[in-house]
């Protein structure tokens, strides 16, 4: 018995170190809407800046100290991103802020190296805090008995914070309804900064209160992120009272799950989180977002097929680029051959987020499934190339149809985190299922057949297959289909008004999408000769989000532009420097603030404004015109 | 930064834009690839330890006369990664010979890779047994002891002691499983009587450690074997120190005698744990002299057993390459085949029936001297008689 009160208390206190992270998180997605990927960077610093200072400072005093001045100096670290970074694109497409996060967390990934050095740290233990207690015979060390005080007293004040002060009230309403908390004349700009730094604060608190029990190194961000993330979903977005609950849901689980099933731990905030999703769509404590008062700035710029001459331009690029093995080497034609996959890839996620509005953060589970379909077929059954190429995307297909069912019941970022979860449960399943698929191992000698082998015609194939897909999914924006599905994004009310089953037509996206990264993940296996569990994971998907991002949410093909600058330069960089995350991230945020409707969609914002500052009537009369020629 | 990727013995220089160095045509160049960016505790000794190599081959004349030129690749952790620095390494920089990887699927990966495009592949640090045995190929030799080989070590040490409960913690990844795998099988072998009580399985780098440590310490074991290294090895040590989970029971453990994973522990190093590692304080043989001298001579610090493995796997290429007297892969594969060479763990040979070196490991018991993490009581098993019979391996390996 008292072990099981022992492992209960234990788990509580991962719980604790576990929602101060998440609060904090909580606290800035209410608010500011931002999915910050970064939390985890602070997180991180949080607890190198402690190291330094515990080290310097000595005494129960130092110690303490130390643990609160570095969560401050992190907070104003997260003040000066803000203000400089962040506020600039708090008015660019959703989830464009997460693009930003995203270039912060990989430059502090590299950063924390140059300055803290490659090995692993260990900080002192809590002064006052080193032993652990005797209960009954087990040990709880008291350091985890201050943390499960801790929790509740965090969640205490800031409940008080929330619910007596002035700014708590703000928070609360702009939580609620921040156009309307605008409206009534709020500084929105402090309001949002005061509540980021909190936010940073607690993460940054929670990474400096590790010291005594863990290591301070490198990867420690990407570690917590994403588990914060599902905690904080979990709980509902903005609840505090939720973060708290999931949190303590989720290590109890894991506390006690591991006596019975010991490999658990890998998947079970997935599962928990899935779980929870399909019984209550908004999280356990979350509410239904509100409908969103947005004019879409798409109305703006509306979509139009391309243009003759834009048609004209499109092939003459597919031309040169067909002609590349005519002049480059095989391992420029191997990459060639690899951003053409990327594309592929790309453009099936942007059709479901931007055509759709369904921003999948998991999406790399059917580009994983259209590789592992392909492994299967070609090493258990032996079909020949061009029939694993046909039938592969198919088990791509597949898993989109069960998930996508599923996912489309809701939206959002709730819609993102259930995809991620399911492609989370297959990666587990793709890593654990040793016998059949490999386990981390992967499977191995997948290598094209011999007319598609010399990296030419693999280009050639690579190419022509991206270019089908990008064609055919364009062909399928303008199409009914795709107006209803655009319909559906821009307002489900209206839509379903006018009788179009907005479930159906989404859930439809959802297949084509995935079974179109499925064709994309069938051509990278045979591209590579083998399949990793890597293929359908969390890093993956997150490249895609990237490279729709990063090309602009709100264009038609900018995706396709989108994977080719992000892939290349990820490649150049990984084979010129070791430095790569911090060039790369620094890249990210620059691009970011120079082009907050990513690259397509700046250049499509500065041709529409030279045609409207240029003499009224004539590019727009020299169109026909030139059609018609 | 890009100088730390290129070294090119003697003297460097790039062309803006990148692609192009100065090697000569009649300089022989060696492809090396590793997680630089995602595992830089490990690698940046290692790094050191192979640019020693390379000054020291240099330095000596080259091969056959010919410089030196090693081209370092990041794969930052992913194999696909790995395949396209490969590719790279092959297609544009035409190198002789692949090297390095950490990651036991990365090693897997280039090793297919280089079965595929027919290029001899020297892995360094991966540790799966897959990589000489059940997906070996004729292209990839191993430098670096292997599960099996370490597995084999411990077992010999743990086998005597008096424990019959046994319970486990590794990592939830081919290493850890694998690892655990082998000890079971070897350790039931010799002692039919033990029980195995319980088994945790914390996703590597992602360990819960409190609840692991009081779930071990319910089954109520007599002894642990430990698989976890790193961030997570401090965590289950430091809540293991403060739960007691470590008195008065036997700990056997892999890897935790390497100075990567034994120095940060500092004062919270467990003592009397049976672990594989390298005390580079300790060993006094001539050649492991030399190359400590080296070592510090050069960078002023203490090597480190990423280091051991960056410098024997580029002076391993080299007498490979010094005796096959050409870059052909077949000669290469022909001359590595049974080749003997010193290194600073005595001499090593590349075996022709698996192509895994005999390169061994030190095992010993941690213990705490002056407020830091040490190995005593070490010593040195050659992995050559740690591994199973050739018809045993025959079985494993396919034909090639």
């Amino acid at each position: 018995m008292a072990f099981y009160v022992v492992q209960f208390l234990t788990g509580l206190a991962s719980a604790a170190s576990l929602f101060l992270v998440a609060s904090g998180l909580s606290i800035i997605f209410g608010v500011t809407r931002i999915v910050n990927f970064a939390h985890g960077a602070f997180y991180m610093i949080g607890a190198y800046i402690a190291f330094t200072l515990t080290e310097r400072l000595s005494g129960a005093f130092g110690f303490w100290g130390s643990i609160v001045l570095a969560a401050l100096a992190v907070a104003m670290i997260g003040v000066i991103v803000e203000m400089v970074l962040l506020r600039r694109i708090y008015h660019a497409p959703e989830l464009f802020q997460l693009l930003a996060t995203f270039g912060l967390t990989l430059m502090v990934e590299d950063l924390v190296v140059l300055i803290w050095g490659p090995d692993d740290l260990v900080g002192r233990r809590a002064p006052g805090f080193r032993g652990a207690i005797d209960f009954f015979g087990q040990n709880i060390p008291s350091y985890d008995l201050f943390l499960i005080v801790l929790g509740p007293v965090v969640l205490g004040i800031l409940w008080l914070l929330f619910q007596r002060t002035r700014w708590g009230v703000l928070v609360r309403a702009a939580t609620q309804d921040r156009d309307m908390v605008a409206a009534l004349g709020v500084n929105q700009k402090w309001l949002f900064t005061s509540v980021f730094a909190v936010g940073v604060f607690l993460a940054a608190l929670g990474g400096a209160l590790q010291i005594p029990r863990d290591a301070v190194h490198h990867a420690m961000d990407l570690r917590i992120i994403v588990e914060v993330f599902v905690v904080v979903v979990i709980g509902g977005l903005g609840s505090i009272v939720g973060a708290f609950v999931a949190a303590v849901l989720v290590s109890e689980l894991n506390a006690f799950g591991i006596l019975i099933f010991p490999k658990i731990s890998i998947i079970l905030v997935f599962l928990v989180m899935a779980v929870v999703l399909i019984v209550r769509p908004w999280g356990l404590f979350g509410k239904p977002e509100a409908a969103a008062r947005k004019t879409p700035g798409l109305t703006v710029n509306p979509w139009r097929p391309l243009t003759s001459n834009e048609r004209l331009a499109a092939v003459a690029a597919l031309v040169v680029a067909a002609m590349l093995p005519l002049f480059a080497g095989n391992y420029l034609l191997t990459v060639g051959s690899e951003i053409a996959i990327f594309v592929i890839f790309a453009v099936s996620l942007h059709f479901l987020m931007s055509v759709g509005g369904l921003a999948s953060f998991g999406h790399a589970a059917y580009f994983g499934l259209g590789a592992y379909g392909i492994a299967f077929l070609a090493k258990m059954a032996g079909l020949p190339m061009i029939v694993c190429l046909l039938l592969g995307p198919l088990l791509g297909c597949m898993g989109a149809a069960v998930f996508g069912f599923f996912a489309v019941q809701l939206s959002g970022v709730y819609f993102a985190m259930l995809t991620l979860a399911f492609a989370q449960i297959v990666w587990s399943i793709a890593f654990q299922w040793v016998s059949v698929t490999g386990g981390d191992n992967g499977i191995l000698g997948l290598w094209p057949s011999s007319w598609a082998a010399s990296p030419s015609h693999f280009y050639w194939l690579a190419l022509g297959v991206a270019a089908l897909v990008t064609v055919a999914l364009r062909a399928m924006v303008f199409s009914p289909f795709g107006y209803a599905l655009r319909a559906t994004r821009d307002s489900l009310l209206r839509s379903e008004a006018v009788g179009i089953n907005a479930k159906r037509i989404q859930w439809t996206a959802f297949v084509i999408a995935g079974t179109t990264a499925g064709i994309g993940g069938a051509l990278f296996a045979y591209l590579k000769g083998s399949v990793f569990p890597d293929n359908l994971g969390i890093s993956l998907s997150v490249d895609a989000l990237v490279m729709v991002l990063l090309g602009g949410v709100e264009t038609v093909s900018g995706a396709v532009i989108g994977a080719i600058v992000y892939k290349a330069l990820n490649i150049w960089l990984v084979s010129q420097t070791d430095l790569s995350k911090l060039v790369l991230g620094g890249f990210i945020m620059l691009i970011v603030v120079v082009f907050p409707k990513g690259i397509v969609g700046m250049l499509e914002m500065l041709a529409q404004r030279r045609r409207k500052s240029s003499p009224p009537g004539s590019p727009l009369l020299a169109k026909p015109i030139e059609s018609a020629e | 930064m890009r100088a730390r990727n290129y070294f090119v013995g003697a003297a460097f220089a790039l062309l803006a834009g990148g692609m192009a160095h100065s090697a000569l045509a009649q300089d022989i160049k060696i492809g090396e690839i590793n997680s630089y960016s995602l595992l830089p505790a490990f690698t940046e000794p290692y790094r050191k330890g192979w640019q020693l190599a390379v000054e020291e081959i240099n330095a000596a004349g080259g091969i056959n006369g010919k410089k030196l030129v090693v081209i370092s690749k990041d794969d930052g952790g992913k194999p696909a990664d790995a395949q396209t620095a490969a590719n790279e390494l092959v297609s544009s920089e035409g190198v002789a010979m692949l090297a390095g990887t950490f990651l036991s699927n990365i090693g897997l990966a280039v090793s297919d890779f280089a079965n595929q495009k027919k290029v001899f592949f020297l892995a360094a640090e991966p540790l799966t047994d897959a990589i000489t045995w059940s997906k070996g190929n004729k292209y990839t030799f191993r430098l670096r002891p292997s599960n099996y080989m370490q597995a084999a070590m411990l077992v010999e040490a743990a086998a005597k002691l008096p424990a019959k409960r046994w319970a486990t913690i590794a990592p939830n990844y081919e290493y850890g499983q694998s690892a655990v795998a082998v000890f079971k099988k070897l350790m039931s072998e010799k002692r039919p009587d033990i029980q195995w009580v319980d088994e945790q399985w914390p996703p590597q780098g992602k360990i819960d450690a409190g609840p692991v440590v009081q779930a071990v310490a319910a089954a109520n074991p007599e002894a642990i074997l430990n698989v976890t290294f790193g961030a997570d090895l401090v965590k289950l040590v430091r809540e293991g120190n403060t739960r007691g989970l470590f008195k008065g029971r036997e700990v056997v453990s892999f890897l935790t005698g390497e100075p990567e994973y034994l120095d940060p522990l500092k004062d919270e190093t467990p003592e009397g744990w049976i672990v594989t590692g390298y005390p580079w304080y300790s060993i006094k043989t001539p050649e492991h002299d030399a190359f400590l001298k080296a070592y510090q001579a050069k960078y002023n610090d203490y090597p480190r057993l990423g280091s051991i493995v960056g410098y024997q796997t580029i002076k391993s290429a080299a007498a490979i390459l010094a005796k096959a007297g050409s870059t052909d892969p077949e000669k290469l594969i022909a001359a590595a085949e049974g080749l003997s060479m010193p290194s600073p763990f005595g001499e090593i040979t590349f075996r022709k029936i698996d192509h895994q070196s005999t390169l061994g490991a030190y095992v010993g018991k941690t213990a705490l001297k002056d407020g830091k993490g040490v190995m005593v009581d070490s010593s040195y098993k050659k992995g050559a008689d740690y591994l199973p019979s050739d018809a045993e391996v025959a079985k494993l390996r396919p034909k090639d």
